[in-house]
């Protein structure tokens, strides 16, 4: 197909189209659940969006990203919940929730200027940790954080007297609390990949490859290190806290046992296997990596449905299908399903 | 032969879809539980104990409401003990329009499930979540046939005083929702009966080492170490008192008393008190058949299975009365259950808790829990 | 009772531990520069496999020390097996890749590895035979058990062993040339293929061995057990400078005694402030402080950068 201006546009309109109906299609085809999956996908895919500035543009190895999404989460727990009687309206606590993770993203980028590689990641590790830790144990000696029984009873998202949460089928049939939820965090996804867009081809998107690249060169040849970087931490742990507000409301309940470690890799995992660096393939890996055990899932129902039981149970080999796709697909596709074209580069130099 | 695989192809895709024309004939119960990850064996556990009661009811001849009999399907679900795949999980059986949901075993996954199955009419029995949140965040659909934190603890606060006349107690929490809310509920007791906490120490729910927390505990020479928390730390933890030479009683929650715990202490086992809620499963009417059948099928008990079977069964005669498995109309029934189950006599207060919250004390004598006594209260908060 | 005298052999012991098994990260990053993630599955699988080996023999004729002997051999050569399958499958296609695929496959491998030893030894935990002796001596005023004892010698000689080997013998001048230049070691008639082999080789034995008594030491296996203790042990080799053997040693020691004191001390430091609940938050800090003082770990050297 040739890129002429109708054609795109005409692709651009199926797109849109395909978007807007999905979660139409999923719901009557395949139930709720998988609109609230899809929804679950799109906060992944923010935070993978996020990650990706430090780790994909920055080349900075964060294995403590996780850590802003709980921030996020927590600053709309703490201030929309039963918890301290507070009901603060979302345009205050979502700004605010990912403006305390991207000030922290500053806190722990400052001192870790000077580390590099995978010293960095095990300080990040930590720093993730630590903020998990703190979360845990703050029921004592004054309860603010609930401690290890988490938050419950959260609002939902709500703007005036409309909440996502409840349905309003008497208006379409159909839209349900998770089909709102996919129309918002669709559009805060969006919003995000166009930052990031704009990001990657602007002078700052410049400067960070080239920190990446080489950062002695990149110093040399007069980029304020220190900035560049500082920024990436910024930018990345803002979108992960915004992220985060939204996981609150949309959830209802948090607890610290939500931003464990493995969530931080999950999250790694996503854009490394959607291609670093590159905002399309992030978003891919994001949405294969939260479907792909919900769809494995389903084979135990079929089994159900066409044997009357579970021959084999998925649930045993889930995990071990898991751990095998990763390795397959680093082995076929290094650089990712789909590569940013100057990572793609990077590697084909390197193999000649 | 192209023609034929299509036709294949949308069977199967049919009924991968067909998530709402379940049989006339067939009531579907969800079980949801961790059946992967570090508490795999218990949340299996708890899969297995749902099962043996559906297969139980079937074998009997099914339920008969309005005259027609039903027999009862049960879809186990893995929750990976995850709050998020918790909700994930109850979102799919509401689509799928079960009548009832056994699960989930994790207070951290019931809690935010509760919100779903609320928002779709579903009752939802946990055969094993404690956090007295559960049941108190104002959701009609919430029950649970297992002692809640404050009943529990309470019960072992006034062993630890009245008849282990301890004075000086140290305790532990793994820092997870369920030790840590037990833990806090002993403490407040054991504080309200005249005892004295000397020592408050934590670990997590993944460590194998105790014993920098057990040389501080044994200097504040406490006469009781509670610990709240489950058995694979409870096991090493009993043995690195030994270790240490920390002579003090060590007493634990239903997450102690279990086989494993001996199995993993050893000989340092013996001594230990422990709850677990109910009668013990020999003393109840249908205890030793449970046990045998379960055992046959599925090996060893690890815990909380009995109460999977009994939610069942609760649920299902809830249905009963109602002559209807449609969650609208014996959802209210629930509150009016008196049921006579493998773990006790079955009532709820108006949270949807255990009315009567039994607990039995059992103490390993020569690497055998033996019963103790039996202590009732009723719930608190 | 000598309260800092007992916590500190709990932290000495415990370090060992961490410090046998750091040594596997830290060699197989000082030659291929990547971050074995894998190496805490190896541990738990040499647990497993010694454990089923001994559980098997236990209440046979066999004196008790064959039996462990048995097993942990058993442990050895499958760790050893199972190392050399890891690199050749995961790890050597992807030598060229970019940085982080081969973290990935190793993430991949780990979550494999755990989910075959659940399917083959169940998800219930496995305690471990009483075959062990059970005294312990007084030093000062603090116990030292028997089976304490024995992880500090063991440990000991095992890292003396692997010292002199890497410092005297040709295979580790090999190994270190290796390390320095992989293109320059092949010039010199150095198989780099080999000596990668040989490095997982010794890495999956000493985690066969670490896990090995780690199981012994609590009377416990779990196929869930890899991960928590090779994230410590990676902490350790990160905190000692990873890629350096020696720091890896150090590293583990200290982050045993780190843990083992922040727990113990920690409450009357802060005056009940925080208590042992902040026991990892305070091994992070200190390994935190120390990075940002030295930046590439206690010995490891500032000027090498692999990233």
């Amino acid at each position: 197909m040739t890129r002429t201006p109708k054609n795109v546009r005409l692709s651009y309109s199926a797109l849109a189209i395909t978007l807007l109906a999905l979660p139409f299609v999923l719901q009557f085809g395949l139930g709720r659940g998988w609109v609230r999956i899809i929804d679950l996908a799109l906060l992944y895919s923010m935070l993978a969006l996020g990650l990706n500035i430090v780790v994909g543009y920055a080349g900075l190895l964060d294995l403590g990203y996780i850590a802003f999404y709980a921030m996020g989460a927590y600053v709309y727990a703490l201030l929309n919940s039963p918890q301290f009687g507070l009901h603060w309206p979302v345009w205050v606590v979502l700004p605010l929730g990912a403006a305390c993770a991207g000030l922290f993203g500053v806190l722990l980028g400052t001192p870790t200027l000077r580390l590099r590689g995978d010293y960095l990641a095990i300080v990040t590790l930590g720093f993730g940790e630590i903020i998990r830790i703190f979360l845990n144990n703050l029921n004592e000696p004054i309860n603010i954080t609930n401690g290890p029984q988490g938050i419950s009873l959260i609002d939902p998202i709500h703007i005036g007297t409309f909440s996502f949460s409840h349905n309003h089928t008497q208006w379409l049939p159909g839209l349900t609390g998770p089909v709102q939820y996919y129309y918002l965090f669709l559009a805060i996804t969006l919003l995000i990949m166009w930052v990031a867009l704009r990001l990657q081809h602007s002078r700052v998107g410049r400067a960070w490859a080239a920190i990446r690249e080489d950062e002695l060169a990149a110093a040399a040849s007069g980029i304020a290190l220190r900035n560049y970087k500082l920024l990436a931490f910024a930018m990345g742990a803002t979108f992960g806290g915004l992220a985060g507000g939204l996981f609150a409301g949309f959830q209802g309940f948090v607890s610290p046992e939500s931003f464990n470690l493995m969530e931080s890799v999950m999250i790694l995992c996503m854009i490394v296997l959607g291609g670093m660096g590159n905002v399309f393939g992030v978003v891919l890996g994001a949405l294969i990596l939260t479907a792909f055990p919900e769809a494995l899932r389903m084979i135990g129902q079929w089994q159900l449905n066409q044997f009357g039981r579970v021959v084999v149970d998925p649930n045993n080999f889930r995990m071990l299908l898991f751990g095998m796709a990763l390795v397959v697909m680093m082995l076929l596709r290094p650089a990712g399903l789909w590569p940013s074209r100057r990572h793609h580069r990077e590697y084909a130099g390197e193999r000649s | 032969m192209v023609i034929r695989a299509t036709l294949a192809m949308s069977g199967v895709l049919l009924a991968g879809c067909s998530h709402n024309n379940q049989p006339a004939n067939i009531i579907r119960i969800g079980s949801a539980s961790p059946l992967s990850g570090p508490q795999a064996h218990l949340g299996q556990d708890n899969a297995n104990g749902a099962q043996l009661a559906v297969d139980d009811i079937n074998a009997a001849g099914g339920i008969i409401l309005a005259g027609k009999t039903y027999r009862l399907q049960l879809l186990a679900e893995d929750d990976q003990a995850d709050p998020k795949i918790a909700t994930t999980v109850a979102q799919q059986f509401a689509d799928d329009d079960v009548a009832g949901v056994i699960g989930h075993l994790n207070s951290g996954a019931s809690i935010p499930a509760a919100r779903v199955y609320d928002d779709a009419g579903i009752p939802q029995i946990s055969p094993s979540s404690t956090a007295i949140a559960y049941t108190h965040l104002g959701f009609k659909t919430a029950w649970r046939v297992m002692t809640n934190d404050s009943q529990q603890g309470s019960a072992l606060a006034q062993y630890a005083t009245r008849n282990l006349h301890a004075k000086r107690i140290a305790v532990v929490d793994d820092r997870t929702a369920y030790g840590q809310g037990l833990a806090d509920e002993f403490a407040r007791a054991a504080t309200t009966n005249g005892a004295q906490i000397v020592d408050r120490e934590y670990t997590t729910d993944h460590a194998t080492d105790f014993l920098s927390i057990l040389t501080s505990i044994k200097a504040s020479a406490p006469d009781v170490v509670f610990f709240g928390g489950m058995d694979p730390q409870a096991g090493p933890l009993a043995r690195q008192m030994r270790q240490l030479g920390l002579n003090a009683q060590l007493l634990g929650g239903d997450g102690v008393q279990t086989d494993q715990f001996i199995k993993l202490a050893g000989q340092a086992a013996d001594g230990t008190i422990a709850s677990n809620p109910g009668l013990p499963l020999d003393q109840m009417p249908g205890g030793a058949r449970f046990k045998r059948e379960f055992t046959t099928r599925f090996g060893p008990i690890q815990n909380y299975a009995p109460y999977a079977y009994d939610a069942v069964y609760v649920m299902a005669n809830a249905m009963q009365r109602a002559q209807s498995a449609d969650p609208a109309k014996y959802l209210p029934m629930l509150a009016s259950t008196h049921y006579q189950g493998v773990t006790g006599n079955i009532s709820f207060d108006r949270h949807g808790d255990l009315a009567q919250g039994t607990v039995t004390l059992y103490k390993v004598i020569n690497t055998h829990w033996q019963p103790l006594t039996t202590l009732t209260n009723t719930a608190a908060h | 009772m000598d309260i800092f005298l007992q916590q500190l052999i709990n932290g000495l012991v415990l370090g060992s531990v961490y410090a046998l098994i750091a040594l596997g990260y830290t060699m197989v990053y000082g030659i291929l520069g990547l971050i074995n993630f894998a190496h805490g599955e190896i541990t738990m699988i040499g647990a497993m496999l010694a454990l089923a080996v001994i559980t098997h023999l236990t209440g046979s004729a066999l004196p008790i020390p064959v039996i462990l002997l048995a097993g942990l051999l058993t442990a050895i050569a499958g760790c050893s097996a199972l190392g050399l399958l890891i690199e050749r499958i995961a790890y050597r296609p992807l030598r060229h890749a970019p940085r982080l695929a081969p973290l990935i496959t190793a993430i991949g491998v780990s979550i494999i590895l755990q989910n075959l030893a659940m399917l083959i030894w169940g998800r219930q935990y496995i305690s471990f035979p009483p075959l062990l002796p059970q005294g312990w001596i007084d030093v000062a005023g603090a116990r030292l058990t028997d089976v304490q004892l024995i992880i500090l010698i063991t440990s000991a000689l095992l890292m003396l062993i692997l010292d002199s080997l890497v410092r005297r013998t040709p295979l580790g001048r090999a190994m270190r040339a290796t390390a320095q230049s992989p293109r320059l070691a092949g010039l010199m008639g150095i198989d780099a293929n080999r000596i990668i082999a040989v490095t997982f080789v010794i890495g999956s034995s000493l985690a066969a061995i670490g896990g090995f008594l780690v199981s012994a030491y609590y009377g416990l296996a779990h196929y869930y057990m890899g991960f928590l203790l090779g994230l410590k042990a990676f902490s350790a080799a990160v905190l000692g400078g990873i890629g350096n053997i020696r720091g890896a040693m150090l590293g583990g020691l200290l982050l045993g005694i780190i843990e083992s004191l922040g727990a113990g001390y920690i409450g009357p430091l802060t005056h009940g402030l925080f208590g042992s609940n902040y026991q990892d938050v305070f091994a992070f800090f200190v390994l935190i402080a120390i990075l940002i003082i030295r930046p590439a770990g206690l010995l490891g050297e500032s000027t090498a950068d692999r990233a």
